[in-house]
């Protein structure tokens, strides 16, 4: 966002992609090593110890070629990362299926999910935010303080947990867990039913995501109502709806744009949790699969899927703000004709 | 004065404006910016408040717009036309019959363009003619009406604030510093339309730091000192050094530019170390112990003063 107001809109864009590959090629690296590292002996925790004793050393041998155990880490990172860049980006040792297909799969759960989380809280978080800033110290602004105080500091797997044991076990309203129904053909689920199953993760999900929007926007809010300009319109005769309206919505907005865009990360690293609790077939619970389980093509799979992911929410939120505010509207025009 | 037997259009009396303020978390601390202010205006009257920076102009203005900030408070009296100034009267009021001129560019929406903002929002053929013509008359064209503030200059802002607050004729206009940024032509100018306001029966409360503007054209001189009125003359008293009452002003009178720039010691104290007594009494060559009490404020030659001497 500020660093396009002295280039034009081409150049602001390459900038970006080419820290963005450096980004991912570091982040995924790190995945690498972090798998590598980790003490969970690949052939242990998915062959399992009884399986492995009654085994011939071939046998063994071969699992160890097969989940590359002894050959060095750098060269099995860099043989991925040349298979990545020609467009192959493996098979998934687990599944036994190509990484592209196993994500594709998982992307499709998730990112509904990802999406409703995203919705609901960026827009009721807004929307409250602007409700307790324009009446700070009211009631509304009371509560809805305490909550997201109370909701900042609570973590997303215990509110599912809670949420779950509430809904699901105790007044059995909800399915507790997995995408589908259990025992239904794969012909047979329905989008209703897909629909009741995403509805608990969703709404774990949103609700300890909505604190930090809202605390945010209210924070703004107040500012803006203590502003010179708010005082001016106030000194106008302007009535406090047109106020919040004309110049605390849209002066909030921008702000709260760059960091609801720049929740996706947040929302990311909660769908992990969250899916892990509702056993929902998602890309989180895959990576928490890949990274216990040793799937390194999986894992560095899902890992630069979801670098990508992030970065272009950060992306579209400079590109918004970009085309909404003026200031920065004109800083671009500028850069382009000189 | 002539105006006391009239009622006059807006009369302060005895305003003090604090605020609250945490120092260290706990201290809770009342910070006097206006103490025990009083003035008039009358309608067909133009009136200038001059005093330097800091010394409470602005909150005085937008104590009379009801506008101060949620950690002031206030106390004293603010009648328009005869009546007190209350919430409920000023909601009818602001931006109708009295309407303020704000100090600077800050005061525009940064996300609305200009002619929006004249316009306030409203997109029918009339307001757009008369946001047209309040524009022309401050020189300012068609194309500023779709320019951003921050594309604004100083002066271009001030005048296009100036022109939102007087499309609607004004009983009472309160212009918070409307000059700086301008070129002295185009300054006189605009005090020359606040002037013609005045011959038309508005009041003006003009607020300035510069006395020599203010002097072209206004009535009366409310001369403030560290948030309090040190003196009320006529413009007229300003030709003779004699003429004027507090020695404040005469420090005042011997630092412009015509009387050679004789600018007196000492700065002007602030918030939380003003004086018990005369707040110029740190300053005043004719101190005496009788200073360091407070000073009522007295009629003296036609005008005001807050002095024990008549000098
Ligand atoms: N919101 C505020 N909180 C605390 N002090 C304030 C606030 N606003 C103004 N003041 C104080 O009031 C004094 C007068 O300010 P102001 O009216 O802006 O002066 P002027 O317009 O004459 O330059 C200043 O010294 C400032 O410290
Ligand atoms: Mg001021």
């Amino acid at each position: 966002m500020r660093g396009c107001s002295h280039r034009g809109l081409g150049r602001f864009l390459a900038g970006k992609c080419v820290r963005m590959a450096v980004l991912v090629l570091l982040v995924s690296f790190s995945a690498f090593m972090l798998v590598s590292l980790s003490p969970v002996d690949p052939l242990t925790a998915n062959v399992g110890q009884t399986a492995l004793g009654s085994m011939s050393p071939e046998q063994i041998a071969r699992l160890e070629a097969y989940w590359g155990v002894g050959t060095p880490p750098i060269r099995r990172f860099i043989s991925w990362a040349g298979d990545f860049f020609r467009g192959e980006m493996g098979t998934s040792l687990l599944y036994r299926r190509p990484v592209a297909l196993v994500i594709q799969e998982r992307l499709a759960n998730s990112l509904g999910l990802m999406a409703a989380a995203w919705l609901i809280s960026g827009g009721l978080g807004f929307g409250l935010g602007i409700w307790a800033g324009a009446k700070k110290g009211g009631m509304a602004d009371r509560i809805l303080c305490f909550y997201g105080l109370i909701m900042a500091s609570t973590p997303g797997f215990w509110l599912a947990l809670m949420l779950l044991m509430i809904f699901a076990v105790r007044l059995q309203w909800l399915p507790v867990g997995f995408g589908v129904p259990v025992g239904v053909e794969a012909e047979a689920v329905t989008l209703a039913d897909r629909f009741r199953h995403a509805i608990l993760p969703a709404a774990a999900l949103s609700l300890t995501s909505i604190s930090s929007i809202m605390l945010h926007t209210r924070e703004k809010m107040i500012q803006v109502m203590e502003s010179d300009y708010v005082l001016y319109a106030r000194a106008r005769g302007e009535s406090f709806r047109r106020i919040v309206w004309r110049h605390g919505l849209p002066n909030v907005m921008l702000p709260a744009l760059t960091l609801q865009f720049g929740a996706v990360s947040e929302i990311f690293g909660g769908s992990v949790l969250v899916e892990q609790v509702f056993s929902y077939p998602g890309l989180g619970q895959a990576a928490v699969t890949a990274g216990l389980g040793g799937d390194v093509p999986l894992l560095l799979g899902i890992t630069v899927i979801s670098a990508w992911i992030v970065f272009g929410g950060n992306m579209t939120a400079d590109l918004l703000c970009a085309a909404i505010d003026p200031r920065l509207r004109q800083a671009q025009r500028k850069g382009q004709t000189s | 004065m002539e105006q006391k037997e009239k009622t006059p259009l807006l009369a302060v009396r005895h305003l003090s404006i604090s605020f609250t303020q945490y120092k260290r978390w706990w201290r809770r601390e009342e910070q006097q910016a206006i103490r025990d202010l009083s003035l008039e205006v009358g309608a067909g009257e133009m009136v200038a408040v001059v005093g330097s920076s800091g010394s409470g102009k602005s909150l005085l203005a937008h104590g009379v717009m009801g506008l101060l900030p949620y950690n002031a408070s206030w106390e004293g009296d603010i009648f328009y036309k005869g009546e007190p100034l209350t919430e409920e009267r000023l909601k009818k009021l602001r931006g109708r019959e009295i309407v303020l001129v704000p100090q600077g560019a800050s005061y525009l929406n940064p996300l609305m363009t200009t002619g929006e903002q004249v316009r306030q929002g409203a997109r029918d053929r009339e307001s757009r003619r008369q946001c047209r013509e309040a524009l022309e008359r401050y020189g300012l064209g068609e194309e500023t009406e779709s320019l951003y503030p921050f594309q604004l200059s100083g002066g271009m802002a001030r005048r296009v604030m100036i022109a939102a607050a007087v499309q609607r004729k004004p009983c009472l206009v309160i212009a918070d510093e409307p000059t700086p940024g301008l070129h002295l032509e185009a300054a006189k100018r605009v005090l020359s339309h606040f002037r013609e306001m005045a011959e038309e029966g508005a009041g003006v409360l003009l607020i300035t730091h510069d006395l020599e503007l203010a002097l072209l054209t206004a009535d009366r001189i409310v001369v403030f000192y560290a948030g309090t009125n040190l003196e009320e003359a006529w413009a007229g008293d300003f030709t003779q050094e004699e003429q004027l009452r507090h020695p404040y002003t005469r420090a005042l009178f011997r630092g412009m530019p015509k009387n050679g720039f004789q600018a007196a010691a000492g700065a002007q104290p602030y918030g939380d170390n003003l004086p018990e007594g005369c707040v110029y009494e740190p300053r005043c060559p004719w101190r005496q112990e009788q200073c360091r009490q407070p000073v009522p404020y007295r009629q003296l030659r036609g005008g005001r003063v807050r002095c024990w001497r008549d000098i």
